[in-house]
């Protein structure tokens, strides 16, 4: 008796760990980034991004994928403790972090671990910096201030240009400060540089002192909240030069209740547009207003969308499952990402070794409420 | 000139939007003695609902603002009742602590009700006809927020100075243990003062989203933190310094950024706060407090 109670516990036993194996079979990615607090709008985004591309792998059929999303505040402290979270609750690799200090952070410690980071969207070129594990998805801040001077220069779209910044922001310093270099270069004229800080409510004297230097361009390298007031002030004196703006201005139309108006002949350059009629782009957009409860997709939803979609590419070819150990699947990404190709919504990918990607870049302008390539 | 003039009525306009808040600041530390950090929460609800109110119930903006100094009156009331009456006799710093937790409490709910995406606030009447002078134009949303400015400013002095309940506030104001003996039920007293500091708190957030249109749930904060500095420049619990205090804090914002750097403008308004205070402890049109031995 007592034997066939052993050997019926040890079926049972046995039956649970394979339950739990046939259970850990899909891969498990970390989602980290600010879903609650001042950054909120980007963490979500990537967090819908990421979702839509889950569901879309899983709903294939053969191996699955599980988002472990936790939430970092943009802060560079509770980022870590997420990534620790994440860690203990099995993530094998990371899509993150969203925003870049936080990305900081966590790189340093992963780095340490050895665990795979695919950021979506932190765009500092420190990121990647001196870390093989480290890759991105996004544009390095410098190239969004280079490509920029070099199509003023070349399309001559101003002679002398303002530049407004958020100087307590890194994105935004980076690329003013690419731009900068690259304006002395092409031999553009900056006639006014003015910067604001986050949480600012006031925009109106930077703009005026555009109009009194005269400018007839003014770049915006920012993000599109604070880029809506400054048309809105630009609109209350009636001054109408060029607004030239970065990936940062790509979801402005999307504010809601925004006067579309105000953004008319605004030129932007970005990966991704909502407004493409590519079945691809369509579909997704469909798919990610079903999770948003409405928001079009901007560039960070774009974009971790992709940083899963190449995640699960790598893993596919590398033969990683969900029972690889993290510090396993990370010398095995490393070698797929250092070699491989990606077609996703933002473009063709390929990354060099420093983890840097290496995509093309559309510029629009903006025409009754919708991009149009600038060059139609 | 003409620019000077220009970066002038820019700074008042911004600085008739600090004073506001900072009326409700100096309220209520006035009579509570507390630091009611949330003010500049209440002021993203107050504009969170009128928005709501003009945008998805289609009710016109009169009647969208008067909804929210109701909503905004009973939150206060109730922010009051539950989180700081429970406090009275605690230590100060833990009233402060409280109120902070407060603020972060209110933006995180007002996150998850309206979502972290910016809403752009609807134009209004409050937008109307911009006022030329020469080549320089004030905008109509400046005009009525100063104007709402004196207007309160008049109706809280008359209403300390005049009425039962004002008079009450002020024997609280003054000594609160005195008050309570001669018959005032203070805690009906500073929940009054809540309700009124709140009903403004809402006028403020309208106006504050009419002149600069983003709303997101951190709206208040920054403007919060500027109002709190303008109250204790013009002397906190002063009413008129309140008014002082916010024109001077934005005139200065916008001359720092305008002549000297923008990326000093923060930087000069502190400054100057503390110079200030360096020579006249109480800020601008504070009474000196004399310590009872």
């Amino acid at each position: 008796m007592k034997k066939l109670l052993a050997l019926v516990m040890a079926a049972m036993m046995l039956l649970s760990v394979t339950a739990v194996l046939a259970e850990d079979a899909s891969i498990k990615i970390a989602v980290i980034g600010p879903f609650t607090g001042p950054a909120a709008n980007y963490g979500l985004a990537c967090q819908y991004g990421a979702q839509v591309a889950a569901d879309e792998i899983n709903a294939q059929g053969g191996m699955q994928i599980e988002l472990i999303c936790v939430d970092d505040e943009h802060d560079p402290e509770k980022s870590v403790n997420a990534y620790t979270y994440a860690m203990d609750k099995g993530a094998q690799m990371i899509a993150g972090t969203t925003t870049t200090s936080p990305c900081l952070a966590v790189s340093a410690q992963a780095y340490e671990d050895r665990v795979f980071m695919l950021t979506p969207s932190a765009s500092s070129d420190l990121v990647v910096a001196d870390k093989d594990n480290m890759y991105q998805i996004c544009f390095q801040d410098p190239q969004m201030g280079i490509i920029p001077a070099d199509m003023i220069a070349e399309k001559k779209l101003g002679t002398k240009i303002a530049i407004i910044y958020n100087i307590s922001d890194d994105y935004s310093t980076g690329i003013y400060e690419a731009f900068k270099a690259e304006a002395e270069k092409v031999g553009l004229e900056i006639v006014s540089v003015t910067t604001f800080t986050e949480g600012d409510t006031d925009y109106k004297t930077q703009v005026d002192k555009a109009m009194t230097a005269g400018a007839d361009l003014v770049f915006l390298p920012i993000y599109y909240t604070p880029a809506s007031m400054i048309l809105r002030a630009a609109k209350d004196i009636n001054y109408a030069p060029v607004f030239f703006g970065v990936d940062g201005m790509d979801g402005i139309l999307a504010l809601e209740n925004f006067d579309a108006s105000l953004a008319e002949g605004v030129i932007l350059l970005t990966p991704f547009s909502a407004f493409d009629t590519d079945e691809t782009v369509v579909n997704f957009v469909e798919k990610y207003t079903a999770v948003s409860d409405g928001v079009v997709p901007n560039q960070f939803g774009a974009d971790a969308y992709d940083a899963v979609g190449a995640l699960y590419q790598a893993c596919v070819n590398a033969g990683i499952t969900g029972d690889t150990a993290a510090e396993d699947a990370c010398e095995l990404l490393i070698d797929q990402f250092s070699t491989m190709e990606y077609t996703g919504l933002t473009g063709t990918m390929q990354w060099d070794e420093t983890g840097a990607v290496n995509k093309l870049p559309a510029a629009y302008v903006i025409q009754d409420g919708a991009y149009v390539p600038l060059d139609k | 000139m003409t620019a000077f003039l220009r970066f002038l009525i820019n700074g008042v306009s911004l600085g008739s939007v600090y004073a506001i808040i900072a009326l409700g600041y100096t309220m209520v530390y006035g009579i509570a003695k507390m630091l009611n950090f949330a003010h500049g929460d209440v002021i993203m609800v107050g504009a969170y609902i009128s928005y709501c109110g003009m945008q998805y119930w289609g009710v016109p903006p009169v009647a969208s603002i008067l909804t929210a100094m109701v909503v905004c009156t009973v939150l206060g009331i109730t922010i009051e009742g539950l989180a700081y009456r429970p406090l009275r006799q605690a230590a100060s710093l833990a009233v402060l602590i409280t109120a902070i937790g407060m603020s972060y409490l209110l933006q995180n709910v007002a996150l998850m009700i309206w979502g972290a995406n910016p809403k752009t606030f609807p134009q209004t009447f409050i937008n109307g006809a911009s006022l030329n002078v020469g080549d320089m134009s004030i905008s109509s949303a400046t005009i009525i927020t100063i104007l709402a400015n004196v207007l309160i400013m008049v109706a809280l002095t008359l209403f300390t100075a005049k009425t039962k309940m004002g008079k009450a506030m002020r024997c609280v104001s003054e000594d609160r243990g005195a008050a309570e003996l001669m018959g005032i039920n203070v805690n009906r007293t500073i929940s009054v003062t809540f309700a009124i500091g709140s009903a403004l708190a809402a006028i403020a957030g309208v106006l504050l989203c009419s002149s600069y249109p983003i709303l997101q749930p951190t709206t208040g904060s920054m403007p919060g933190i500027k109002a709190f500095t303008a109250a204790v420049f013009g002397g906190i619990g002063s009413i008129p310094g309140a008014m002082l205090g916010g024109v001077l804090l934005g005139v200065i914002e916008i001359f720092g950024k305008a002549y000297i750097s923008t990326e000093l403008g923060d930087a000069i308004v502190f400054a100057v706060l503390i110079v200030v205070l360096l020579v006249k402890p109480s800020g601008l049109l504070g009474k000196p407090m004399r310590e009872k031995v």
